[in-house]
Order: C-alpha cells, then structure tokens, then sequence
C-alpha cells in the first residue's frame, strides 16, 4: 500500500455515484443500515441505505441509537456487526458426503468455493486492523483457509475515518485508528459545516483509483484537508476508553493466578456475546450435520466461542470446566497468548465487547486490576 | 560367610546407607545377616510383628494384599537395591502387607529391634536412620498417590457431553 | 532444542491435497488390544500411502458421526499401510473400535510435530509410555530400532493400569529379547500370575541405564504421568530441553485455525503435539489452562 501523494474532494452530492461506480463493476455493497434500533451492517444501493442523521450512545452493556441535528452519513461509531461475517461467514458448508452400499463406503463432494466480490463501504480503522489481523491468521499460516481467501481477494475496502467515537472505544490505546492508514482501497473523512457537506478522500490502490476515476472530484485544497486532519484529531482526544499496552503481554503472563479472575468470573455468564461481537475472534468448529436417513452428511463449518463449556472438551471432560477459566483464556488469548501466535495483539480497541457485554464487564478495567501490584508471587 | 567387616564395606557403597560414618556401618552391619528365600516363599506375613527390615540384593519381592472377593492383588514389587519393610520403625510395629518371593531372592536382613534400640541409645544414629527411612517412605507414598489417581483410568471421569 | 515442526517436513510427509477434505481408506485388519482397545490397519482406497513422522496424528471420521484425533501408530518405514490404536471412549472412538475389515473411513492428515528421532542420534534414547501413550510412541521405536547403530543406549519403560490392559503384548515380548533395547514394564495393580513389576512408571527409572548427560527423552501417556515422569527425569539429570512430551487438547479442524486446541500460546495441532518440556512446563501447572 503506497502513501498516497494527494487528497481529493467528493461532493455529498456525488457520494451516491462513488456507490453506483461500485455497484456498476459488479460489486455487492455492503454497508451500514439501522435495523431493529442498531446500525448493522447489510446489503445497500444508495445512500439513503445509510444511517444518514443517525448517531449511537455506548457504554458498558448499554447501546442507543439517537438522532443527529445533521444529515452526516457516517457520524457513529461501529455496531454489533462485524465485517468478520462476510469473510468468514457463520455458517460455512465445506462438503457433503453420500453413502453408497454398505460397509459405511461414502463419497465426498467437496462446496464450492464461495464468489461474491464484497465492496465494503464505511469500514473504520479499527475494523481495518480487525480485517488485517484476520487476513494473518487465515492466509498467512501454514494452512492457508481457501474460503476466506476466496472472498479475500475479491473485496473493495471503502475505509471511513471516524469523527465521532463512541464512549466504548478505545482505537487511540490499541494504535489502530482513529485514522485509517492502510488496508483500504478508498477512504474517506466526512466533513459537515454550515453551507459545506463533502469527503476528503485518500487513495489506497490501483483499483481505489479507478473507481475514484468514474466519480466527480478535484484536489483538495489545504483549508480542506486542515479541517479533516483537524476533525480526526480532536476525535483521537475523545476515546471513551483506554488501555495500557505498555508489556502487557508480559504483565498478564504473570497474572494466570491473580485473585481478580475470581472477581469478574463472578459476573461473567459465559453467554459468548463478546466472541461473537469481536471482529477478530476466530475460533470455529466443524460439525456434522447428517438427513433424516443418513444417508447423507454434510460438514460443516460454524463460529464457535471459547466461552462454551464443550469447547475445551477431551474424554473425561471440559479443562476449562469454570466460567473464571473460561474467561481468562479469552482474555488472556485475546491480548497475551495472540502476540505469541501472531505478532500483534488479538484487540483493536473497536469497544463492541463492553457495550454487549450484558452485564457490562469492561476488559480495559478487567485488565487494569489485573495488572496492579498486587500479584502474586508466581513468576512466568 | 561374609565377614561383618566386608559386611559394612559392602553397606558403604549402598545409596541407602552413603554418607552414613564408619562406626556406624560397623554397628548396622554387626545387625545383619545374609537371607536367602525361595521364589513363593513369604517373607513375612501381614499382621505379624515387624522386627526386620531386608536390603534386597537379587530379586523380585511382591507386597500383596488379599481381599475377599478379588483374591490376591499386588500393589507393589521391589528388586534390587531396595529397601523393604520400614513397619519395624513406628509402633505398632506391625507388617502392613505380605511380602512375597516372586523369584529367588537373596537379601540383607536387619535385626530392627537391635537397631531401634541402638537408635534410643544414641539419638544421632537414630536421625541417621529415621532420615534415610523418611526419604524411603516419602517415596512410596508419591508412587502410591500416583497409582492411586488411576490415570490410565478405565472409565471417564466425568460424564462426555458428546462424541 | 524443538520438535521438528510440520514447516521443517518435505511437503509430502505433510498432508498432500486438501487438508479440510477426507481421503478415504478401507480398513483391513482389526486387533483386540485390550477390552476397551482395538488396532485399525488401513490401506487408501486410491492406493497412495500416507508417509508421515512418528508422532504426528490423523483426523479419522466415521461417515455421520463424527471425527477425532488419533495417533499413527505404525512403522514410518511401511506408509502404504496406516495402522491407528483406538481407546473407545466416545461415539466416536467407539464406531471405529466397532469397524470391521473392509468398511470404509476418513483420514485428514499426517498433521502435527514429531519425536526428534534424527536430533537423538548419538544419545542415548529414554522412552517412557503410560496407558495408551505407548501408540504415538511406537512408530518411534519402530524408527529407534530400524537404525539401532545410531543411537546409545535404548530404554522403555512403559506403565499400565493392570497387565490386560498392556498394548502390543506380543511385540513387547519381542522386544524385551533384544540384546539392545532394555524394556521394562510395570503395571498399577496386578492379580496372581503376574511376575512383572508392580509401581508406578516412574518407579522404573532407577534401574534404567542410561547416562542422562547424553540422553532425549520420550515421554507419552496421561498428562499427569508426564508431568511426573518429565520431573522425574529432570532429577536424574536429563535436560529438560531433551525431553519431549506429546500434548492432547480438543481438536477440530487440526490445521491451526479454529482454535480449539490452544494450550496457553502454542496450538497442539500445528506446534505440537510433540513439544520439549523446556517449552510447555510453565504452562502445565496452571490448572484448568
């Protein structure tokens, strides 16, 4: 992804001919949309699709969407829905078995690969970072997972700086926004002022380019992008949350045994919400799934949680048999074990795990007292 | 027959007894004797008095138990080198199992009573001896908790929630 | 020192085609090992064999039940012929311990890291098995002893519960011939009749002749053995970089990415399950991990 040299100026007026240079080139848009009093992410056209005007309140297990006295196009920060679920759909058939006579003989008929082409439009950088963390574990491992590479390949990222974060995020802290810089096709800052509604927009590639090429625009001047760099700044200062990244992999090392585990596992009620929420959880089974007459399987691939008791299962039963067991190995996957297994941080700071958490546990606190000096004396 | 004097060299160069000093060895080896028992000869019986403790020098030696409706069942063989029968050390002074030749075994055998005697006399022997027999006895205890967990186990501990 | 990775392995003793889709093999042959044990010998159904590294593992499925993981338990030397040991505990498990010669199963696989057989030449080789453990074990020894004149001295200590539930009797017997191979066994408990030793396997490492200074360790069985046994062998001087362990958690997909095998940092089925106790022992004593 090369620094791009120079920003451009795209009308409101024009955003929906950004949309339709998509739309034209094949591409399913999909993108944020309010439904059922949340904004999730879902198939668009234009863009009235969008929460235009729409803006969320968040905090720990607390989430409102309220109305803006604007009509901005993205000026609310992200929601239950993450991209995760395009690249790495929930349920995923990987092949069907038949049985033919007897003795158990069967073939396999391996699915398809899948081949939407997803343009993305709204991504946030935190998002970005989710998506490129993903892209690590699923394509750049020794198995490469051919299904997400699939739909990898063929994705359109138009990537949204955020204005306006929410009171659960904490980008800021994780080093991974609130500007977008790199990973996207196209991105966009919204700027709204009295008599002005435009995007400045920055090109991330060859085909970002192209699309950029079908849509009215001119060079932005510097008052222009000053007023962008500006919004993206004061927006940096207005984290809801924050987290202390400082040795934290080695600070949680050391906390396996610490008395607060106890404490939030007291409160946790192991309902999965957060791994289902977090853009880069990964973890997956796979199941049979066989008819009525058995005489055909299908396996099959689906979003699995380390919060459920079955997860850790071997003959005999669960290792991770405690709810404080279980929450622990989450945490300490998502910002520990994950630096060892991937290289960066399994976190990006995008917050969703707080405001869904139905009892509102904050791991940025959890982490805090996890991290005092109160430990015990167990070295790593 | 072996004298007492290469008795006590031959004690010396035993793990068991390393370190222990030379007046000392004298005084166990003047305890001891060399057994000899046929493969299926019991070496001594549960219940009986425990007045002797055996250095084994050849052999295999069974600790057995006999429970009515299991019959016979071993839980634990020595053989060379080991130490058997620390009952002769704590009241009530009572084998615990039988002890049985799974093979020809050729032994020291100690006059425990003797010694535990001597070991009333002088307290510093009596540390000498409790403190080898102690690390004997802590042994056995950790293999006997391993054993005791079962774990190559036959039946699943808890109950499988799936396949 | 590390267990050589399934990275470092010429890409045909990896899995060769797709690693989410089974191949089918045919079973041939059936052993009773004990009453809850079976021996599965399976031959491809396309012909191909399957080359792998002792102490690698398949995904083995049964059409409609389900799959599990289960060591290759047979000679690295002979890969035409896939020979697996199964211990019926689930559905699963239980189905293939039922199979019958010529019914059909999935295989996925050789996945996983591998006892360092080539690393231990020139050392002496201590390999210590309990329960089961001694099937992901075997196809070692087969190795051990196909190149004998490579190594030192050569040690089996293998544990079980009772004397019927010992595996590989006969082999065992053969073995213990040997004039270069010691082998010593021992169960938990025994009836009459039985003239072996009774102990636990760790019991049996005073009398093992080996110089720990210049040895690697095997170590298989129960977790809880192995963390004994790993102690134990530490104690006597072994480096705890030249024991290596082979590690057992839930496994779905077995190629690293569905999570479920993690333990601590490493994914048992891609950084394991061989480790070196150097690298896992933090790791094994935090329960409920």
């Amino acid at each position: 992804m090369h620094a791009p040299a120079s920003r451009w100026i795209v009308e409101r007026s024009d955003f929906d001919a950004l949309l339709e240079a998509l739309g034209q080139r094949g591409f399913t848009l999909i993108g944020p949309h309010v439904r059922d009093g949340a904004i999730v992410y879902s198939p668009i056209q234009r863009s009235e699709d969008l929460p235009i005007g729409w803006t969320d309140e968040q905090d720990g297990g607390l989430y409102r969407l309220h109305r803006r006295n604007d009509a901005a196009l993205f000026g609310y920060a992200v929601g239950p829905h993450s991209w995760k679920q395009f690249l790495f759909p929930p349920r995923l058939r990987l092949w069907q078995a038949h049985r033919n006579g007897t003795g158990g003989h069967f073939e396999i008929h391996e699915a398809p690969l899948p081949e939407t082409p997803y343009a993305f439009i709204g991504v946030r950088a935190c998002e970005l970072a989710a998506i490129r963390i993903q892209d690590r574990i699923f394509l750049e491992g020794p198995y490469v997972d051919p299904y997400y590479q699939a739909l990898r390949e063929r994705l359109f990222v138009l990537a949204v700086n955020c204005t306006e974060p929410a009171g659960t995020c904490f980008c800021a802290s994780m080093g991974t926004g609130p500007e977008a810089r790199a990973g996207f096709d196209l991105s966009l800052t919204e700027v709204l002022t009295e008599n002005r509604h435009y995007f400045v927009v920055t090109v991330g590639s060859e085909a970002g380019q192209a699309v950029l090429a079908d849509v009215p625009h001119r060079l932005a001047t510097a008052d222009e992008i000053a007023a962008a760099n500006a919004l993206l700044a004061e927006a940096a200062t207005r984290m809801g949350r924050q987290l202390d990244c400082q040795h934290l992999k080695e600070r949680l090392y050391a906390s396996y045994e610490h008395p607060h585990w106890d404490a939030v596992a007291q409160r946790c009620l192991s309902c999965a919400n957060c791994t289902m929420v977090c853009p880069t959880c990964f973890c997956h089974t796979v199941e049979e799934v066989t008819d009525l007459t058995g005489q055909t399987t299908e396996r099959v691939r689906q979003w699995d949680s380390c919060f459920s008791v079955e997860f850790s299962y071997i003959h005999g039963g669960s290792v991770r048999q405690s709810t404080r067991a279980r929450y622990r190995q989450w945490l300490m996957h998502k910002l520990a074990t994950w630096v060892d297994q991937f290289g960066t941080m399994g976190c990006v700071g995008c917050g969703r795990c707080i405001t869904w958490c139905p009892v509102g546990i904050d791991l940025t606190e959890e982490v805090a007292a996890l991290c005092t000096e109160s430990q015990p004396e167990t070295a790593p | 027959m072996t004298s007492q004097h290469s008795l006590s060299a031959l004690l010396a160069e035993h793990p068991f007894f390393r370190g222990l000093e030379a007046p000392y060895l004298e005084l166990i080896a003047g305890c001891a004797r060399n057994v000899r028992f046929n493969a299926g000869e019991y070496i001594f019986r549960e219940g009986e008095t425990a007045n002797e403790f055996y250095l084994l020098r050849y052999g295999r030696v069974s600790l057995e138990v006999h429970l009515p409706d299991r019959g016979t069942v071993t839980i634990q063989t020595l053989s060379e080198g080991d130490v058997l029968g620390w009952s002769w050390l704590v009241p009530p002074y009572q084998n615990q199992f039988d002890a049985r030749a799974l093979t020809l075994v050729r032994a020291l055998a100690f006059d425990g009573t003797c010694i535990r005697n001597k070991c009333t006399e002088d307290p510093r022997l009596g540390y000498e001896i409790f403190s080898r027999f102690a690390r004997i006895i802590a042994e056995r205890l950790q293999a006997t908790r391993l054993q005791l967990l079962d774990m190559y186990g036959g039946v699943p501990r808890r109950q499988p929630l799936h396949a | 020192m590390s267990a050589p990775s399934i990275l470092s392995l010429p890409v045909e003793a990896r899995h060769a085609l797709q690693p989410l889709t089974p191949r089918l093999w045919r079973v041939l042959r059936t052993r009773r090992e004990t009453h809850d044990t079976r021996t599965l010998e399976l031959e491809a159904l396309d012909g191909i064999g399957l080359p792998f590294c002792p102490g690698q593992f398949n995904m083995l499925y049964v059409g409609g039940i389900g799959e599990i993981p289960i060591s290759i338990s047979g000679d690295p030397a002979r890969p035409e012929r896939l020979v697996h040991t199964i211990r019926a505990v689930g559905a699963v498990s239980q189905a293939l311990c039922s199979c019958k010669p010529g019914d059909v199963i999935g295989v996925r696989g050789p996945f996983g890291s591998a006892w360092p057989v080539e690393a231990a030449e020139g050392y002496d080789v201590v390999v210590m098995a309990g329960g089961i453990g001694l099937a992901p074990l075997r196809p070692a020894i087969y190795h051990l002893l196909q190149y004998r004149g490579r190594y030192g001295n050569l040690v089996l200590l293998y544990g079980a519960r009772t004397p019927q539930d010992l595996l590989y009797v006969r082999e065992l017997e053969r073995w213990r011939s040997r004039f270069d191979f010691q082998v010593e066994v021992t169960v938990d408990r025994a009836r009459e009749g039985w003239f072996g030793h009774v102990g636990v396997v760790t019991g049996l490492l005073p009398r093992a002749l080996f110089d720990p200074e210049e040895t690697m360790a095997f170590v298989c069985g129960p977790e809880i053995m192995m963390r004994f046994a790993a102690k134990a062998l530490v104690e006597r001087g072994v480096a705890a970089e030249r024991i290596f362990l082979s590690m057992e958690r839930n496994m779905k997909c077995a190629i690293g990415l569905c999570g479920h095998c993690q333990f601590g940092p490493h994914f048992i089925c891609k950084d394991g399950p061989v480790f070196a106790f150097a690298r896992v022992a933090r790791w094994l004593t935090i329960r409920e991990l």
